[in-house]
């Protein structure tokens, strides 16, 4: 180790030789290369880029020299601080990556572990499915009405034709509420959504363009294909100039976006008394298309390989309707539909038993998530 | 309607080809539900043959009498030798003319015939019966065919009709006549555009005085009454083969000659008729209303109390019939009758309607009347009854008619030209609206834009410019109606509630409930179970006058009984740990509603006020969410162990309800059944006039757990979602300041019943406007606060929106917060 002395020949000062100074700097990179751990090189570094490091001391040798030895001093010793100072980085950063590899290796877990703390819930499937239904209506501009389940039999009933002694009435199996003593209260659980056509054209302004998603209730036995208490959707329109055609138009675009673009729909004369003319809505079977018709290798479940799913009843707006709504109807005309939610849910999705989505079974319900 | 073809081609000249498959789509089209194509007989095959009996050799020593007889079967057999055939049936004899299943031949059931061994001889072949071929219901033993019907070995398919189609029609309300053979031939005629024959173009005979005296009280409740009659009519006479068939195919049971006859002509021209014993009749015939009190013994042994909107047909010892509905017992046709009167009459459908409701009867005859029949086939139908009976049961008609023609003629609709066209959205040409419309019967009289249309007497159901329309309409084609898009102006969306209500939803369903639609029905049972008290309000159900359940005639006044039902169903499967909830509407009458809804008019709009007073008779029916909780809310695991789900959680669903509503509850504890009246909780929503309750929530009552045969300690919560959603506002942007935050923390002893939210709702308004948000981090109960104490600990963060807060500032509010809380609940600062 040199001492600082006031000699200035630049032999003298050992420090500085060059084969000394490539000496340092070789045993200091191989110490760095050496350091097994971040430790080591921790101590490596202090002892051979640290202040009291061999090089640092020969550093300061430097000062000592006359002017015309310094620069070549200098700059050898600086290439060599410089080198180890690298190394020492790159050395760290290779001994930091290593320790991390290990470290998030040791920390590895099973992810496939199952974390259910909480239950899945879900909404049940017949409320999406009228959900979905409706935004199709309401993306056409459509609004959503709504309407009470026990209704005045005068809603239900009369303001649609139903007459009161007409076969039509005694059609559908209506719970009808009890007055006090037993009386007639005029009261029913309503048997369709249809009392909502005639609330909203006395309520709304013209034209009217709803649809009415709802509980209905009949007087059947549950069974697998039958519940007293069910759901439709009721569309209705009354506007200027409304015909057949419309209709038509509205149900094929319902279809094509529910089912899938280009399927068919057709109509079929029917009967109902607040349309006229009526029709029952059939739609070409979504699975096969019509291709299972007569095709007995190919069988289709949806549609039993009729090639057709009956959907519902529509038809124009009886003008006894309107005039029961008080709608004027020298000008304008409308169309209704009614779609059964329950039938859409079991032959969209496979349900095959009413009983599944009135008992609340929450493994039913969970196998339709929150949307549709 | 069951309708066989072979019946249907009488009268209508279908082209062969025409499948039954396709004539039922063709109907289809035009509107007819033809339900199902029965193909009948198809599962015989092979030869079966008349065959004449030719002796029988009576065979003894076995259990039953047997016989074994030689039939000529002409040359089916390929020999024309004499068939052997062994029969066990007895209602035949020698030189009878019987039907023979020869071997070879397949009878239902897939039953092969071939010679075989029985009785000790060989029988080649089997003498049917006609339940052995399907032909009609009968257990009388085999067929013997009428002299003459045919020559021994003749094929027996064609004869007896064995082979056939049957088209099963569902008629709606509108298409009474197509309840007949005759309105559906005139369909398919229509359809086919081949030529009709009218079962109904009957000469009608001369107008005389002679007939059975009659009168009808009323033209509105009958508006044409006819009578005929025969004499020494053949009782034993049977009904013509031909004649059992065609009734057994259109699915009506065979009784005697006579009734079978009306059977037939009302199936064949949709006019109901009844045959009476005419020696049993007293007197003339009056067809009137009821009067109070008067009795009549029905046909089915039932005495019936006569009501005065019921129409009658009565003689002078009163009542002998319900008109167009059942027959007296008295006067009923009979095996030793030999005067026979038919009726056939024109009844009011309205009447007929209510008198079938009102007695529960439904029949053949009433399911035509009520849906209106001809009102001019009248005439045509008796005679041709009695023309039947006089062919086959050896009566001779009598001469005398009687006639009552009360109706008047129907008045012509008058439409604009192109009706159909308007309605349909297509632009048919005037010539075809007219062409159609006399396709359909009705006479049409073109003037200007307008065309005067006289409906024909068989279709009562056109009464509007709109059914006009549709006749037109469907045999156009409603596949050539073309789609055109609606034309909505924009809408509006679902309204807030709608958003809401799937808001709400979709919250509980992410916060693990599962939603179920429960039927809204109950019963006193289900209340009782609740704990509720006399007087509760939810006791005042509605009541349904046909339940279904006998034990459940009431509608829901509350979601918690179908919940806890639903939740008992789930346990009962094996998934204890389970959370319900339920989106609907309960039914609350109100005290003092009027007690019946008024029946409006039809012939306008309701003013204001009659919708008010059909409104004011219509229940309250608001919109709640209910959810309950079993087991384990959360469960346990690797990550360590459950937790039960509890009261908390039960009043945390409303919070999350209220929430997804941005409302905001205040919950204070409360004693209301079903709950447990410790573990109770009222839940309000504040608004401009002050708080108002919403719901209530927290864990069930023990009692109630027991009488629903419910898990410990189930949580459960109802909410009224109608006032949830009434309280909420529109939101406004919060300051978010950027200062930096200061927090305090607090811990105040209080006495164990002072509650939680009232020491926060101090320590909020104590702070002052420097609060950003209160939390409470702890509860703690134990030694260290003493017996009937708790420790409660809060975490308070202040900021302002324009400075950093000073240590001074931040000590102070919470000083302040803390003082008030002192004041008002007794909080002290632990130390």
């Amino acid at each position: 180790m040199s001492a600082p002395n006031n000699s200035y020949d630049p032999v003298e000062v050992s420090a500085l030789h060059p084969d000394e100074v490539e000496r340092m700097r070789t045993e200091a990179l191989d110490a760095i290369a050496k350091a097994a751990g971040l430790e080591e090189l921790k101590e490596v570094r202090i002892a051979h880029a640290g202040d009291r490091s061999p090089l640092a001391l020969a550093n300061r040798e430097i000062g000592a020299l006359p002017p015309a030895a310094k620069a070549e001093a200098g700059k050898r010793v600086g290439g060599a601080r410089r080198a180890v100072s690298e190394a020492v980085k790159a050395r760290q950063s290779q001994l930091e990556d290593e320790r991390d590899a290990r470290v998030l290796v040791e920390e590895a877990v099973d992810v496939t572990l199952p974390f259910d703390r909480i239950p899945r819930g879900a909404r049940h499937p017949l409320t999406t499915v009228a959900e979905r239904m409706a935004d199709i209506f309401v993306g056409m501009g459509f609004e959503v009405a709504e309407g009470p389940e026990v209704e005045a039999e005068w809603y239900n009933f009369d303001a649609l034709n139903f007459l009161p002694d007409h076969p039509a009435r005694t059609m559908q199996d209506t719970f009808f509420v009890a007055g006090p003593d037993g009386a007639e209260s005029g009261l029913v659980l309503r048997t369709h959504t249809s009392p909502v056509q005639v609330r909203s054209m006395l309520d709304r302004e013209l034209p009217v363009y709803v649809v009415v998603p709802g509980r209905t209730f009949r007087t059947d036995e549950l069974d697998a294909t039958h519940s007293p208490v069910f759901h439709q959707l009721e569309g209705l329109v009354v506007d200027e100039g409304i015909t057949l055609a419309h209709l038509r138009g509205a149900i094929q675009v319902f279809v094509e976006r529910m089912f899938g673009e280009g399927l068919r729909t057709r109509m079929r004369p029917s009967y109902f008394p607040f349309t006229e003319p009526s029709a029952e809505v059939d739609m070409e079977c979504f699975v096969c298309r019509g291709a299972s018709v007569g095709n007995p290798d190919a069988p289709c479940r949806t549609c039993s390989s009729e090639g057709w799913i009956e959907i519902g009843g529509c038809g124009v707006v009886n003008p006894r309707v309107l005039t029961a709504a008080g709608v004027d109807t020298e000008r304008y005309s409308g169309w209704a539909f009614g779609l059964g939610i329950e039938r859409t849910l079991m032959f969209a999705h496979g349900v095959k038993d009413m009983h599944d989505m009135v008992e609340g079974d929450i493994r039913f319900t969970a196998a339709f998530g929150m949307e549709m | 309607m069951r309708v066989p073809l072979s019946w249907l081609r009488e009268y209508v000249e279908l082209p062969e080809e025409v499948t039954p498959r396709a004539l039922a789509s063709a109907l289809i089209s035009a509107g007819l539900e033809v339900e199902t194509v029965d193909v009948v007989g198809a599962d015989i095959t092979g030869p079966v043959v008349a065959g004449r009996v030719l002796d029988i050799e009576e065979l003894t020593g076995f259990k039953k009498p047997i016989r074994f007889c030689r039939v000529d079967v002409g040359g089916a057999n390929g020999t024309g030798e004499p068939q052997e055939i062994v029969c066990g049936a007895r209602n035949f004899a020698e030189g009878d003319l019987v039907v023979v299943a020869l071997p070879g031949a397949v009878l239902p059931g897939d039953f092969a015939i071939s010679a075989r061994k029985t009785y000790g001889r060989v029988s080649a072949g089997m003498i049917c019966s006609a339940s052995e071929l399907e032909l009609w219901e009968d257990h009388a033993g085999i067929i013997v065919l009428p002299e003459g019907a045919a020559d021994p070995g003749a094929d027996a398919y064609g004869l007896l009709g064995l082979r056939d189609d049957v088209l099963d029609i569902a008629v709606t309300p509108d298409r009474g006549y197509a309840l007949s053979i005759r309105g559906v031939a005139r369909e398919a005629a229509a359809v086919y555009g081949v030529p009709f024959t009218d079962p109904a173009d009957v000469a009608p005979p001369e107008r005389n005085d002679g007939g059975y005296p009659a009168v009808v009280a009323d033209p509105e409740i009958c508006s044409r009454y006819v009578l005929r009659g025969v004499s020494g009519f053949d009782p034993a006479a049977p009904s013509p083969l031909w004649m059992r068939r065609r009734l057994h195919l259109a699915g009506v049971r065979s009784v005697s000659l006579a009734v079978d006859v009306t059977n037939y002509v009302m199936m064949e021209l949709g006019q109901p008729l009844h045959a009476w014993d005419r020696s049993a009749l007293r007197g003339p015939i009056e067809v009137r209303l009821a009067k109070p009190g008067e009795k009549l013994e029905t046909l089915d042994h039932v005495v019936r109390e006569l009501d005065p909107d019921d129409i009658l047909i009565t003689d002078d010892s009163g009542p002998i019939n319900i008109a167009g509905v059942m027959g007296g017992l008295d006067t009923e046709i009979g095996d030793a009758s030999t005067d026979v009167l038919i009726e056939a009459a024109h009844f009011a459908e309205t009447h007929i309607a209510r008198t079938s409701r009102r007695h529960q009867l439904s029949s053949e005859s009433s399911r035509r009347f009520e849906r209106g029949v001809d009102s001019a086939v009248q005439m045509a139908a008796a005679t041709r009854a009695v023309a039947l009976l006089a062919e086959l049961g050896g009566a001779v008609v009598d001469d005398g008619v009687t006639h009552l023609d009360l109706g008047a003629p129907r008045d012509p609709i008058v439409v604009r030209a192109d009706n159909a066209g308007r309605i349909a959205g297509v632009a048919y040409p005037v010539e075809t609206e007219i062409a159609r419309l006399r396709l359909v019967g009705c006479e049409v009289v073109q003037d200007g834009d307008t065309l005067s249309v006289t409906p024909p007497t068989w279709r009562p159901d056109l009464t509007d410019p709109n059914d006009l329309a549709e006749e037109v309409i469907r045999y156009e084609g409603y596949e050539n109606i073309p789609a055109v898009r609606p034309r909505a102006e924009a809408g509006r969306g679902l309204t807030r509630g709608q958003r809401l209500r799937r808001g709400v939803g979709r919250t509980l369903a992410d916060a693990g409930f599962s939603e179920v639609l429960n039927y809204p029905f109950m019963g006193e049972r289900d209340l009782d179970g609740l704990q509720l008290e006399p007087g509760d309000a939810r006791r005042s159900a509605l009541r349904l006058a046909n339940p279904l359940n006998d034990d459940e005639p009431l509608l829901r006044t509350t979601l918690l009984p179908g919940l806890l039902k639903a939740l008992v169903r789930n346990v009962g499967r094996g998934f204890g740990d389970v959370a319900l909830f339920e989106m609907g509407l309960v039914y609350r009458p109100e005290p003092g509603a009027p007690e019946r809804a008024p029946m409006l008019g039809v012939d306008r709009g309701p003013t204001p006020e009659e919708r008010a007073a059909v409104d004011a008779a219509i229940p309250n029916q608001p919109r709640r969410v209910g959810a309950v909780l079993a087991g384990q809310r959360e469960r346990a695991g690797w990550w360590g162990p459950g937790r039960a789900a509890t009261w908390a959680d039960a009043i945390q669903a409303a919070r999350e309800v209220a929430a997804a509503a941005g409302v905001e509850l205040v919950v204070r504890a409360d004693r209301h059944a079903p709950w447990h009246p410790g573990r109770c909780a009222a839940l309000y929503v504040a608004g401009a006039d002050g708080e108002r309750l919403v719901g209530h929530a927290g864990e069930l009552h023990p009692r109630v757990v027991k009488a629903y045969g419910l898990p410990e300690r189930v949580a459960a919560v109802e909410v009224e979602l109608d006032l949830v959603e009434a309280a909420a506002g529109a939101a406004t942007a919060p300051e978010v300041s950027t200062y930096p935050v200061a927090t305090q923390d607090v811990a105040l002893l209080v006495d164990g019943t002072v509650h939680a939210a009232d020491v926060e709702a101090a320590l909020r308004e104590g702070a002052g406007a420097l609060l950003e948000s209160v939390r409470l981090f702890d509860v703690y109960t134990g030694e260290q606060v003493g017996e009937g104490r708790k420790s409660l600990a809060y975490s308070l963060r202040l900021r302002a929106g324009d400075r950093t807060l000073t240590a001074e500032e931040a000590t102070a509010a919470r000083d302040a917060a803390v003082a008030l809380a002192a004041e008002r609940t007794g909080a002290v600062l632990r130390g």
